[in-house]
């Protein structure tokens, strides 16, 4: 096996096919970011407007709870599809790519909310009560009292999801998006060994998840640690 | 000058009966003492005095105006002018000593940070927790806790104050520190609705106190007569016991 990558080596290390698989890793990694980006946000979004109280906002709390169940029981592939297809019905000229943006970032969001739901949950009660009595809004209790109080329960879980959620991406190549996998596949058609294909991307995956694994567990130690000193 | 006056009050806690056609009145300036058996309804009082439960029947009237829970803006009036110290502290978890004192006064009601901070370590040092102030709740003691919590609510500067068991956790020599504080603060004319099995102190500092059990009030008067001469069974009994240990 190693002597025929070695033997293949001088034919694939050529500069149009790095510069492929840099534009793949590229597309790779945007889609990621734009997923735990926009996902992160929309998460912390769905999973306060769950926590409001007012009599108006019910439609409101209903559709939360109805975009966190709902995306989280439909397998990506149906999500993608979906959205792919109704962009496709509603005319609008969307680049693939950003159609592939819109699918992680629902998908993101829907994991997330209930990652930061359930950490939110765990504060105990008379946190959110105390807060209330001395008037904070509900946003002043959740950034001031009880996100900091439930890091720790949010940021392993989501480090988890985002470090699965890299590799989800791949998805994207379903509808042609051209990003890593997509890439390999690209590559092994053109007649380099799956071996050195897949493992290449495999190489470049892990170099793309790797650091934010880390950056997951320098946060963890920073904001959830036994203490929570503010500098 | 505050006039609280629960009229008729039923609170439930899902279908369960809490409170049953409580009647009270705290006048300005009054220390009204609040006492009874366990889970006779003295925490769902100041709850639902502040909101945290919704009364299903009956009024809330402060100064002459009935507070419509169902109103987020009246509730936020009233919470303007009450506070509370619980009878578990619920002290911010994530915060020092000195940050939950000082976060309502500067970041809910946007005073000035370094007049919050002077008031806030002297109502610590009051209290006795002048070298605690950059310690976590879960580094402290119950009885500290509980210090922590009075000079919290005292620092939102309330015109009425409500206490709930604030002397539960304290050892003896803590307990008369805090009820010095809680004495003085009753002197100053501060109205207060106290909460407290300790009867030595509720009788010294109350101008009224209720007696309670089951969710209704059973009786109310002067102290000397509600632990000297109590006209109901009921108080008798829950009377002589806690007086006799
Ligand atoms: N969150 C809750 N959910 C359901 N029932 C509750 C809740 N909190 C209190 N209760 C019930 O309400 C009743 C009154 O409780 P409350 O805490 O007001 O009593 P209390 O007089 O303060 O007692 P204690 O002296 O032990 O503090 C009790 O029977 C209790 O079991
Ligand atoms: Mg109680």
């Amino acid at each position: 096996m190693f002597e025929t990558i070695l033997a293949e080596w001088p034919r694939f290390a050529t500069l149009a096919n790095a510069a492929f698989l840099a534009r793949a890793a590229a597309t790779t990694l945007a889609l990621s970011a734009v997923g735990v980006v926009l996902g992160s946000l929309i998460g912390v979004a769905v999973a306060v407007a769950g926590r409001t109280r007012a009599g108006w906002l019910r439609p409101v709390r209903l559709l939360a709870r109805l975009y966190t169940e709902l995306f989280r029981r439909v397998p990506f592939l149906v999500t993608l599809m979906l959205t792919f297809y109704l962009v496709q019905a509603s005319g609008v000229d969307l680049p693939l790519a950003v159609v592939a943006g819109v699918t992680v970032t629902l998908i993101a969001g829907a994991y997330l909310a209930e990652i930061v739901r359930a950490g939110l949950a765990a504060v105990h009660p008379n946190q959110w009560e105390a807060a209330a009595t001395m008037n904070f809004t509900l946003l002043q209790t959740i950034r001031l009292v009880v996100l900091p109080q439930a890091w720790p329960l949010i940021l392993p879980p989501s480090f988890g999801f985002f470090v699965m959620f890299i590799k989800d991406t791949a998805l994207a190549s379903q509808i042609g998006v051209i990003e890593l996998t997509y890439a390999a596949r690209v590559l092994n058609n053109k007649g380099f060994s799956a071996t050195l294909s897949f493992g290449c991307v495999l190489v470049l995956y892990f170099a793309l998840s790797y650091p934010l694994a880390r950056l997951g567990a320098r946060l963890e130690t920073r904001l959830a640690g036994p203490r929570h000193p503010r500098p | 000058m505050p006039d609280l006056v629960i009229r008729g009050l039923d609170a439930h806690y899902g279908a369960t009966p809490v409170l049953s056609g409580l009647d009270l009145h705290v006048e300005s300036g009054a220390t009204v003492g609040l006492i009874g058996p366990s889970g006779s309804g003295k925490s769902t009082i100041l709850r639902t005095i502040l909101g945290l439960l919704p009364p299903s029947r009956g009024e809330i009237v402060l100064d002459g105006r009935r507070v419509d829970y169902a109103k987020p803006a009246e509730v936020r009036a009233l919470r303007e002018r009450v506070a509370v110290v619980f009878q578990q502290y619920n002290l911010f978890q994530n915060m020092t000593v000195l940050q939950n004192v000082c976060i309502t006064p500067v970041k809910i009601r946007g005073r000035p940070r370094r007049e919050v901070e002077d008031e806030a370590r002297r109502l610590l040092a009051k209290v006795g927790l002048a070298d605690k102030l950059s310690s976590y709740p879960d580094q402290l003691s119950g009885g500290q806790q509980q210090r922590v919590a009075i000079a919290r609510a005292l620092a939102l500067r309330p015109e009425i104050l409500l206490l709930d068991e604030v002397t539960a956790a304290l050892d003896p020599e803590l307990v008369s520190e805090v009820l010095d504080t809680i004495r003085l603060l009753a002197r100053e004319g501060m109205t207060m609705m106290i909460v407290s099995h300790e009867m030595g102190f509720i009788r010294e500092v109350s101008s009224r106190v209720v007696f309670m059990a089951d969710g209704r009030k059973v009786e109310e008067g002067p102290p000397a007569r509600i632990f000297d001469a109590p006209q109901e069974a009921r108080t008798q009994s829950f009377v002589s016991k806690i007086l006799r240990h």
